[in-house]
């Protein structure tokens, strides 16, 4: 059986343009939160988010880098980001010299949640105000999902699968357990696999608060606003960013003398088939995502040693709470269980693929990053460890992330160090 | 330089990101500078927009070069 490896890894969020800065970041317990610096606030009912700092920031993101000048002035952020955050990801497996054999069999599946809303926001303006002959030719192609993927396979010559996942929140997850499908069945050698987002912009803040998902109570503390598993919990804040790993077959990581993070060893999907925005009060699709990921691992309940939980600061935290205790056990069974969006917000369609990167780097540094603003822990979370504020140094040896989306997609996966 | 001529190289500067110094009469938006046919497109906009001229399809159609585009404005300017 092909089994499926990650060796490269890239992210751009709220904490760092790249992946030390990110994770030094969050392991210090600092929080992406602020005022929204994009546009006037001032008749929102949320004016907070977790925004990628500019290039000129401590720990900002600087475009300029890996992304063409001509091609960040047609696309929307969220295409930038992705591109960034893959051509990291290459850069750190060391793929950027493939060889046309080798291309033919490497692809991409980079996802999104929404995709180019603040272009289709800006775009409508214009061609509500000036008519549709000023509507850019680049509009379309700037603001579709699946040009991620697009764009790094033109920039890298990836001639192998080209694919685009669209799950609202689980994108990042299930773009990463597809890509690893892919691999597994023989269509391709490498895939780079994550998922970006950027939706912080007048109607994306408007439409989330007019949703009630997201925190409308904190607009005067950011940095705590974004607490999960705390009972003062009231909404997520809005991130943005993109996550994106190369999975590579195993033997041919070996063969080239590839640093080798992590072995993806389970995936889970399931459907809640209840509610649009609200989980299963009972939490039965999570649960059901997790024991298929579990089922193809072969590991057992206690093999676990830290769970990145989907964790929104909502009123999900519970019931995810409950779902991971049914299959993992009261005490999760001696893992460690934390939120990093209690740090960078919720990155939606770019979350899952970020916080697996925070399970890959938990294994390579044997440390867990902490759950913020835990000050007050909700009912049901005695005896489970979930990292309250301080980061945790401990053996992890395997890792669960779960994330759950938006239509009751729920997604899991399950990583664990190679020996 | 003509004004029409300044402006409508700054313009091709900021929309193509390429070097000032390139952006020459003679020069080709796709051969010289890099664009493609969506660039044009773009570009064709944006000189509309500046200038307050209305450029039908069949003009956009015909202007290749940088010169091309100022000699069109300047013909047709208000």
């Amino acid at each position: 059986m092909r089994r499926v490896v990650v060796t490269g890894l890239g992210l751009v969020t709220p904490l760092g343009g790249d992946v030390e800065t990110t994770w030094n970041n969050l392991i210090a317990g600092k929080s992406g939160a602020g005022q929204i610096t994009r546009f006037d606030t001032s008749d929102q009912k949320c004016t907070i988010a977790c925004e990628v700092k500019p290039a000129d920031h401590e720990y900002g993101f600087d475009p300029d880098k890996r992304v063409d000048f001509k091609i960040r002035r047609q696309v929307d952020p969220f295409i930038v980001y992705g591109i960034d955050a893959a051509g990291q990801a290459l850069e750190d497996a060391g793929l950027l010299d493939m060889d046309e054999e080798t291309k033919l069999r490497a692809g991409c599946s980079i996802g999104s949640g929404i995709g180019g809303l603040p272009g289709i926001e800006s775009e409508s303006l214009v061609l509500a105000n000036k008519g549709p002959g000023r509507v850019s030719p680049h509009f379309v192609h700037g603001r579709l999902i699946n040009l991620i993927s697009g764009q790094v396979s033109i920039k890298y010559g990836l001639m192998g699968p080209n694919h685009a996942v669209v799950t609202a929140c689980s994108t990042g997850a299930h773009s990463i357990g597809d890509a690893a499908r892919m691999i597994k069945d023989g269509d391709a050698d490498i895939m780079l696999a994550g998922g970006a987002e950027s939706t912080i912009c007048p109607i994306g803040i408007a439409g989330f608060a007019q949703a009630k998902a997201l925190n409308c109570s904190s607009n005067d503390a950011p940095e705590k606003a974004s607490r999960p598993y705390d009972k003062g919990r009231d909404g997520f804040v809005m991130g943005e960013g993109a996550g994106v790993v190369v999975l590579e077959e195993y033997e041919h990581a070996k063969a080239r003398g590839a640093t080798i993070y992590a072995e993806v060893v389970g995936y889970g999907l399931s459907g809640d088939a209840y509610h649009v925005t609200a989980p299963h009060p009972e939490g039965k699709g999570a649960e059901n995502a997790m024991r298929m990921a579990f089922k193809k691992a072969g590991l057992g309940e206690g093999d676990i040693d830290y769970v990145n939980a989907h964790g929104t600061s909502t009123m999900a935290d519970t019931i995810e709470l409950a779902a991971v205790k049914r299959v993992l056990g009261d005490d999760l069974g001696g893992a460690s269980m934390s939120s990093t969006k209690s740090a960078i917000g919720h990155l939606l369609g770019g979350a899952g693929a970020v916080e697996a990167i925070f399970c890959i780097l938990a294994i390579r540094d044997q440390i867990v990053p902490p759950t913020l603003n835990l000050d007050d822990p909700d009912e049901g979370t005695e005896g489970v460890d979930l990292v309250p504020k301080v980061a945790k140094k401990r053996e992890v040896k395997a890792v669960l992330n779960n994330s759950f989306g938006f239509g009751g997609t729920n997604a899991s996966l399950i990583m664990k160090a190679v020996d | 330089m003509s004004d029409t001529e300044e402006r409508v190289k700054k313009i091709v500067v900021e929309h193509l990101g390429v070097e000032a110094d390139k952006v020459t009469m003679d020069a080709s938006f796709i051969d010289d500078l890099g664009a493609d046919s969506l660039d044009i497109v773009e570009l064709v906009m944006a000189f509309e927009e500046e200038f307050g001229v209305e450029i039908p399809d069949d003009a956009a159609e015909k202007i290749t070069t940088v010169g091309d585009a100022v000699k069109y404005i300047e013909e047709h300017k208000g």
